[in-house]
């Protein structure tokens, strides 16, 4: 316990900021966790700032420098028709990062959401909902959103959907398993008899005492997203060439792959790399917002 | 299990292709398209298509492929021992690996030998299987010639062997043909490895989580205080005391390698359910991917049955 903590504080606005600080401070002392954190950061600067870093336009077809090799002019490197690979991974990590974004913003809060109604009402709804959930979980992830993409055709879009009902499971239980363990609490009870409605005990008491095994999971299932979407863009399944796509590019390497090793080399580190990001800084948050498992 | 049938179906159905079309051809007339529809059932209604859908599921029977013009019952039958032997092979690789690797950085927390297991595990969760597998491939085949390259067996031993399990290294084995198996061997080698990698980044770090849970429990003071050596404490008391979750967590990483096979056969080319399943979309053969996908959800449900029937064999509490 810090000397923030020991002092009791003096409203809940002063509560909730010593809470964070505490929080903060955790994860400020948690190598792994600051390691992870400074990478998705430079990740996200990076996606950001692709047009300004970009050596050349990522798009720009060269063909009388195809498959030239890492040197001064082309830091990384040019594919297949001539374009060069750094500017490539560099806008590549911009449709990593707006999948990441996406599915860690709606996937995990739908799985709040559906969780907690089944935790809450349960009944036939809990059990028609975690039926639903057992269906997709009986699936390997990959496989399932392979099966989807195909069904809808291949794009960005439609593999973005398929991730997200292939990942909302985990999430709905995780949550779900959390409601069943504060329902029966006193807190809930008084609040009850204070009147509050359902849907107010759910958002305001429930939910909140959710996020954090949820916001752990979701940084750990990250790192499982980006792979997942990089696996349907090395299959073809995912945003449509020529944008610039991580798995795509590795696809396209692989056929010079015996001659030409960077093509293919170079966006799989990439890949590797905010993978890792991720993975650290899911591993750090989980050591710091869930004692439980430490 | 019937929710898993009923996935599959949706999904086939909201296929943007018209698979009466894919039969007759856009030059057919009405009248013929019409007939066909009939034919395939299509113009009764949803829920009595879907009766038809899992009554032939029953029986066996998962429609024609369009690619290969064979029952796909039969594709996979053909198809699934190479998933099977892979996965096989990884699994055993990172058990062997990954349960001494475990128990060891348990005994040495925070430690060296704990934090190179972490970065190894982490690496693992990090590197994408397709991008390990091509770079494995280059070093390995390409420049070093140590393994043998794509594909499950060297052409021209393809075929020598009668196929009676499926399994190249088994039946190479009945057969007596040394050849085969040496063959089949080196071709197994690479995709097992780099497969079996992962499962030993994951088996390695249960392992070790589970052991440091045991070696906080009041019973390993006991041994200690007893006399027992450090040895002895480890391996015999506390390892015995996490195999029940632990044949869960390899259960699981079987499981994973499913997935991770599809990418993995992609790359190395090797014959099995995942490349066939992929081979399948990209010429939008729906029936073939469909059931390729019936089958691993049913396998990994079987699993997951397994599992529970471990636990209840093991953990006397359960029973």
């Amino acid at each position: 316990m810090s000397a923030a903590a020991e002092i009791a504080p003096s409203s809940d606005f002063a509560a909730r900021l010593a809470r964070w600080r505490e929080t903060g401070r955790a994860i400020a002392a948690n190598p792994a966790a600051l390691t992870g954190a400074a990478i998705v950061l430079l990740l996200a600067l990076m996606a950001l700032a692709a047009p300004a870093l970009s050596p050349a336009d990522p798009d720009a077809q060269d063909l009388a420098l195809r498959l030239a090799p890492p040197g001064a002019h082309h830091l990384l490197g040019t594919d297949e028709l001539g374009r060069d690979i750094l500017s490539r991974i560099l806008y590549g990590s911009r449709v990593t990062l707006a999948v990441v974004a996406l599915i860690g913003l709606t996937v995990p809060v739908a799985g709040l959401v559906i969780g907690c109604l089944a935790g809450m009402a349960g009944g036939f709804l809990d059990a028609a909902l975690m039926r639903a959930a057992d269906v997709f979980l009986a699936f390997p992830r990959l496989i399932l959103a392979l099966a989807l993409v195909a069904a809808m055709g291949p794009g960005l879009f439609h593999a973005l959907i398929a991730i997200g009902l292939a990942a909302w499971p985990p999430y709905a239980r995780l949550a779900r398993a959390e409601t069943l363990a504060i329902r029966g609490r006193d807190f809930i009870a008084a609040a009850r008899l204070a009147g509050a409605s359902p849907a107010r005990i759910l958002l305001r008491h429930i939910a909140p005492l959710c996020m954090p095994s949820l916001i752990v999971r979701a940084s750990l299932d990250m790192a499982g997203v980006i792979l997942t979407a990089a696996g349907l863009g090395f299959l073809g399944l995912g945003i449509a060439p020529p944008t610039a796509e991580w798995g795509a590019m590795i696809a396209a390497g692989r056929r010079f792959m015996l001659d030409q090793w960077w093509v293919a080399a170079a966006p799989g580190v990439a890949i590797a790399v905010a993978t890792l990001g991720f993975n650290l800084l899911g591993e750090g948050l989980r050591d710091v917002l869930d004692p439980r498992q430490r | 299990m019937f929710g898993l049938l009923l996935v599959t179906f949706l999904i086939a159905r909201v296929v943007p292709v018209d698979p009466v079309l894919a039969v007759v051809g856009d030059r057919a007339s009405s009248e013929t398209y019409a007939r066909v529809r009939a034919e395939m059932g299509l113009d009764r209604p949803v829920a009595v298509q879907f009766g038809r859908y899992v009554g032939m599921l029953a029986t066996g029977d998962l429609g024609q492929s369009a690619l290969t013009r064979e029952p796909v019952t039969s594709d996979i039958a053909r198809f699934f021992p190479a998933t099977l032997e892979l996965a096989t092979a990884a699994t055993l690789i990172g058990l062997v690996l990954g349960v001494p690797a475990g128990v060891i950085a348990a005994a040495r927390h925070n430690r060296w030998p704990d934090h190179a297991l972490r970065v190894v595990s982490l690496f693992g969760y990090s590197v994408p299987v397709f991008w390990l597998g091509l770079m494995a491939l280059l070093l390995f085949y390409a420049d070093l010639g140590w393994a043998a390259g794509p594909g499950r067996i060297d052409p021209w031993l393809d075929d020598v062997v009668p196929a009676r399990t499926g399994l190249l290294l088994i039946d190479g084995a009945l057969a007596g043909n040394g050849a085969v198996v040496a063959s089949a061997l080196r071709h197994l080698a690479l995709p097992a490895l780099v497969l079996g990698y992962y499962s030993l980044a994951y088996i390695s770090r249960m392992t070790r989580s589970l052991v440091l849970e045991q070696l906080g429990q009041e019973y390993i003071a006991v041994a200690r205080a007893k006399g027992l050596s450090e040895t002895s404490v480890l391996w015999r008391h506390a390892l015995a005391n996490v195999l029940v979750p632990l044949a869960t967590v390899v259960t699981i990483a079987y499981a994973q390698l499913l997935e991770g096979s599809v990418l993995t056969e992609t790359v190395f080319a090797w014959p099995g359910l995942g490349r066939y399943i992929t081979g399948s979309l990209l010429s939008l053969d729906m029936n073939a991917v469909m059931g390729g996908t019936v089958v691993v959800g049913l396998v990994f449900i079987a699993l997951n049955l397994l599992v529970e029937g471990i636990y209840r064999r093991l953990d006397p509490r359960t029973r």
